[in-house]
């Protein structure tokens, strides 16, 4: 089991009013799923989200990633595991502005506490999304889509286990989002497990399983029919 | 160290893509650099150049002034009072070598301003009237003749010793030696309302061009024997000011006990607080000069202080600001894995380029200004050295780096703390 949480509870403290956001998550999720996060705004499924990639800590309950408890981590082991073993793509892409998408590919490896071989991995990256021609562009001179694209380079340039996806089609057009979905139906097949957060439906239909939350509860939890799947293809951008 | 190198690429990136905007945020502290290396170059520039004016009458020499004062203040007679408690007696007294033995010659001066007539050709300048013992006393280099004897000193023989722009304005041919010269009487001097108006000198020497020494000109002036000027010019019975020297440096303080010993007999003084005189010695002169000048540095290197503390805090007040417009950047570079520390350092390190680079601009822009003073200290007439330390420099890129330190620490450990979820949700 590669993310295992148990009975995990999450308040927010609004000056002295608590609410609770989740409660009593349980979810395990192996390696090389491709899983889908439902749910309306306000369901809880962003911290649901942010939870599971470490951004969060819980306020009640485990986590174990890997086989291991995090409840213990210190802030800069979550940052490396964040760094190492996960990536994520955000609805708004977050590329750093007037850095070239080079650079901006190249971030987390500046983290990573590895000196060598920088440029290559990243060229590695970008080449997987069919950016490889693109290095020194600047990350406000392309497309949308070719942005995300960047991002999802950018959160592969770790070789990590698991990618986090947050609406990663929100802001895209369905062709630009097609490929988006495309790229991360490959990551999967190559054995990457991937974690997708969306209220679409025809985007969740992409995963393999779809877990829908409301009001902090798991409310279902099922497989998606080979039949039932969308699979997109890839188009020029 | 590659990972520090594109460190400082991708901040200087930053910074140079808000040119106007960094360059405004570093004007104080470019300021208060400059102030400082300024304040210090000028600082050893005029301290070099008092020595230099002091050190170039000469060593081992005691002066004594009328009038009394206290120990670290000037003289009184440095304020244009007229004290008169000095006379051709405390002279003598201190010529006599049972008295001051260590003494090689006592000199006595008074002076003025006095017009300079040769034919239908006048000058305005200063003269000196002094003994013939004074080529003893003060380094004097002779461009023609000689310096006027003991003898005709103490006889005040009609001769005068010209100096060098004063002899070039009135004999432009360079047929000084042997002219007749006149010296107007003052309006002021009682004598004048019965004599000619003028006293006849013939020239027997003129002085090396010399260029100030103790910030006199030495070539805009003319000496002549003291009891001349004393009475016929000036028409007073006091001397002014008395030099003596002595004959090696480790008797200087033994001598100035003695001068005072011998003038206090002389006035029969028996407390101390009573004297009417002011033994000095160079080491003193110089010792009050420098003060005067170490006082100012102080004072001009706290406003200069002052103008580093207010560009300190423009940094500080940008930083915050960049801070908050790049809040989603944080959220993000925390996300992939930047730890509290990454990010600090980051915001840190910026700030440090910052005034880093404000301290090299002030550097060059301070040193550009004082060699332009010395310049123009040097067409004026003095021998002003450019002087710019390694501690100055030194010290500016210390002070710079540690302003970026010290007020970009708070915006950087503000943006170290930002909570990467709310920081990516920011807009």
């Amino acid at each position: 089991m590669l993310i295992e949480l148990k009975n995990i509870v999450k308040n927010y403290d609004n000056g002295g009013v608590i609410t609770r956001v989740l409660h009593n998550v349980n979810l395990g999720v192996e390696e090389g799923e491709f899983i889908a996060i439902m749910g309306p705004s306000g369901s809880g499924k962003s911290t649901l989200m942010h939870t599971i990639g470490f951004l969060d800590r819980p306020t009640e309950g485990d986590y174990f990633f890997d086989g291991q408890n995090t409840k213990d981590f210190s802030d800069d082991e979550l940052a490396k595991i964040r760094n190492q073993r996960i990536g994520f793509v955000f609805q708004s892409f977050n590329l750093l502005p007037r850095t070239s998408v080079l650079d901006n590919v190249m971030l987390p490896l500046f983290y990573s506490g590895n000196k060598k071989g920088h440029e290559h991995k990243a060229r590695a990256a970008l080449e997987s999304v069919d950016l490889g021609e693109r290095l020194h562009y600047m990350s406000n001179q392309i497309s949308g889509g070719q942005k995300q694209r960047v991002a999802i380079a950018r959160a592969l340039v770790c070789d990590p286990k698991v990618i986090f996806a947050d609406e990663p089609t929100g802001n895209l057009d369905s062709k630009s989002g097609g490929t988006v979905m495309h790229i991360l139906e490959k990551l999967n097949k190559e054995g990457r497990t991937i974690i997708l957060v969306t209220h679409d439906v025809n985007v969740a239909l992409h995963a393999k399983r779809i877990v829908t939350i409301r009001d902090g509860e798991i409310v279902s939890d099922r497989k998606v029919k080979e039949d039932e799947r969308v699979h997109s293809k890839r188009s020029e951008d | 160290m590659k990972n520090f190198l594109s460190d400082i690429k991708v901040t200087i990136k930053n910074l140079l893509s808000r040119k106007g905007r960094s360059f405004l945020t570093i004007l104080g502290i470019i300021i208060g650099v400059a102030g400082v290396i300024i304040i210090m170059s000028l600082g050893a520039g005029a301290q070099s150049l008092v020595l230099g004016q002091i050190t170039k009458l000469g060593t081992n020499m005691i002066g004594v002034l009328p009038g009394k004062s206290n120990e670290a203040g000037p003289p009184a007679a440095v304020f244009g009072v007229q004290v008169k408690t000095l006379t051709l007696r405390d002279v003598e007294a201190l010529k006599n070598k049972s008295n001051v033995p260590n003494a090689t010659a006592v000199a006595a001066f008074v002076n003025g301003s006095a017009t300079l007539i040769s034919g239908h050709e006048s000058v305005d300048t200063n003269f000196v009237s002094t003994d013939g013992t004074y080529p003893k006393i003060v380094n004097v280099e002779m461009e023609k003749g000689e310096f006027f004897t003991e003898e005709e000193g103490k006889a005040g023989a009609n001769v005068i010793v010209l100096g060098y722009d004063v002899a070039t304005g009135l004999f432009p041919n360079g047929d000084e030696l042997g002219q007749i010269v006149k010296i107007k009487i003052p309006n002021n001097n009682p004598a004048s309302i019965n004599e000619v108006g003028s006293i006849p000198f013939r020239v027997i020497g003129v002085q090396k061009k010399m260029g100030t020494v103790a910030f006199q000109n030495q070539d805009d002036q003319v000496f002549i024997p003291f009891p001349i000027g004393q009475r016929q010019l000036l028409g007073i019975d006091y001397v002014q000011f008395i030099r003596i020297k002595v004959d090696d440096a480790t008797n200087v303080k033994t001598t100035m006990e003695d001068v005072t010993r011998v003038l206090r007999e002389e006035h029969r003084i028996t407390n101390p607080s009573d004297d009417d005189f002011d033994v000095r010695d160079l080491a003193d002169v110089i010792k009050i000069l420098t003060s005067i000048t170490g006082t100012l540095s102080i004072f001009l290197s706290l406003m200069a202080g002052i103008s580093l503390v207010v560009g300190g805090i423009g940094i500080m007040n940008i930083m915050l600001v960049t801070v908050s417009e790049r809040t989603r950047e944080i959220g993000l570079r925390k996300a992939i894995g930047a730890t509290r520390r990454n990010i600090r350092d980051q915001f840190l390190f910026e700030s440090i380029v910052l005034t880093l680079s404000g301290g090299l601009i002030g550097i060059v822009f301070g040193v550009l200004v004082s060699y332009l003073i010395a310049l123009g200290a040097r067409f004026a007439g003095y021998d002003w050295a450019f002087i710019i330390s390694p501690i100055a420099i030194l010290l500016a890129v210390i002070v710079s780096i540690l302003t970026g330190v010290i007020f970009g620490l708070y915006p950087a450990i503000k943006a170290a703390k930002l909570d990467p979820i709310v920081a990516l949700r920011y807009e």
